[in-house]
């Protein structure tokens, strides 16, 4: 994950006070989904890697998606079309979650 | 050593678990007096003179397929508990194993499981962990090979030697937020399967999560349990037998005793002492040690608790 990449999209989010279609990664690590909640433009994808030594998911609260588990270093992504509110949690480690935003 | 008593009412028994000792490949269980208890895997002497002719086995959280610096060679480290289980003295009538059979539930990797663990030579009733549900079906490949005769997404129950034994399920189903969940379809199932015994039955539950709270923050524990610790009220001896958590954990509560089992694989970090439940990474030449060595002894009120240290390693 690119902190820097984030503080760019921050700073521009204050200039223009909306979101850019610009495609985000969110890490998991130490059984949390970093950063746990991302607000992006229609049509933007969402890139998750795992990087913790156990496998996690990405499942949708009402399980209308459901990633594959992801071993060390694997990735899963969705493409986001429609706004907003997407809660999602790790299938393995329920306690984990995060949330989408995606807004014009 | 103490006795266990038990009192009219059913609420104030003094529950003892004699000689608890733990060895971390597997624990033995001995059933005395109604009440089972763990014997060490390597402490012979204490295992002929405890047993009364049944024993049991739990083994856990084997991963297999697991290869990241915690264990390299999970399945090395399974064999090497299925080795000694074989070379015990007096067979166990049988194992239960309580889930994460696989790492990611990979066909090769319940192969290679099922391999080593039936080499073993007796009988496995398994549950499954979280790690044994992700394949595609979601516990399509679990339920395919260990299913058989189960209910929903895998619980049942067995009888043997007067014992009642309770195999349930709570890696399925998550909902986002929560813990361990068993809900109301397991729940209900457990409720008539409990009505027709007397309270006098010795009830073993065995469940992948624990069944109590044991640190809610890493997701130890069970949302619903309470309602299944409910139904098992009445019954004046409850064993509760669970793994998840890849260390030995022990608490006492009324007529219910409830254990958490090594992992065969890796040790996992002691609730909050780092920043994720992850794995926990030791020097390997202390890896065995911190998966085989501890036996506990255990006796509530009076007598002291007494650990005795059996370092895998040293075989």
């Amino acid at each position: 994950m690119s902190t820097l990449r984030l503080a760019a999209v921050a700073a521009f989010l204050l200039l223009s006070g909306t979101a850019r279609a610009e495609d985000t990664a969110i890490e998991i690590e130490n059984f949390t989904f970093n950063p746990p909640e991302v607000t992006v433009k229609p049509g933007t994808t969402v890139t998750w890697k795992n990087a913790d030594d156990i496998p996690h998911s990405v499942v949708e609260d009402a399980t209308k998606f459901r990633s594959k588990p992801l071993d060390t270093g694997e990735t899963f992504s969705m493409t986001f079309t429609k706004a907003g509110e997407i809660g999602y949690f790790c299938g393995l480690h329920p306690h984990m979650k995060g949330k989408i935003i995606v807004k014009p | 050593m103490t006795d266990d008593t038990h009192d009219e009412g059913g609420i104030s028994r003094r529950h003892a678990l004699e000689c608890m000792l733990w060895a971390g490949t597997g624990v033995l269980w001995g059933l005395s007096g109604g009440v089972p208890r763990s014997i060490g895997l390597l402490d012979g002497a204490a295992a002929a003179e405890a047993l009364s002719g049944f024993t049991f086995l739990q083994i856990s959280d084997s991963h297999v397929g697991f290869d990241k610096p915690a264990n390299p060679h999970a399945l090395d480290t399974l064999k090497e508990a299925i080795d000694r289980i074989k070379a015990l003295p007096q067979k166990p009538a049988f194992m239960l194993h309580t889930g994460d059979i696989t790492h990611l539930s990979k066909p090769d990797q319940f192969d290679n499981a099922a391999q080593l663990i039936d080499g073993a030579g007796v009988q496995v009733h398994y549950v499954p962990g979280e790690h044994d549900i992700v394949d595609e079906g979601t516990g399509k490949a679990y339920l395919e090979r260990y299913g058989k005769n189960t209910k929903g997404s895998g619980w049942y129950s067995f009888d043997d030697h007067g014992v009642h034994f309770i195999g349930l399920v709570n890696v399925a189903n998550l909902k986002a937020g929560g813990l361990g969940f068993l809900g109301q379809e397991q729940l209900e199932w457990l409720e008539d399967d409990l009505k027709p015994l007397k309270d006098s039955t010795p009830i073993v539950v065995f469940a992948h999560i624990p069944l109590w709270s044991v640190y809610p923050t890493w997701g130890w524990g069970t949302d619903d349990a309470a309602i299944a610790l409910g139904y098992l009220k009445r019954f004046g001896s409850v064993t509760v037998l669970n793994g998840h958590i890849h260390q030995l954990m022990q608490k006492v509560e009324g007529n219910v005793t409830f254990h958490t089992a090594r992992s065969t694989a890796f040790p996992q970090p002691a609730p909050g002492t780092a920043p994720s439940p992850g794995p926990m990474l030791v020097p390997a030449e202390k890896l065995r040690s911190v998966l085989g060595i501890t036996s506990v002894t255990y006796t509530q009120g009076k007598e002291a608790l007494a650990i005795t240290d059996t370092a895998l390693a040293d075989r």
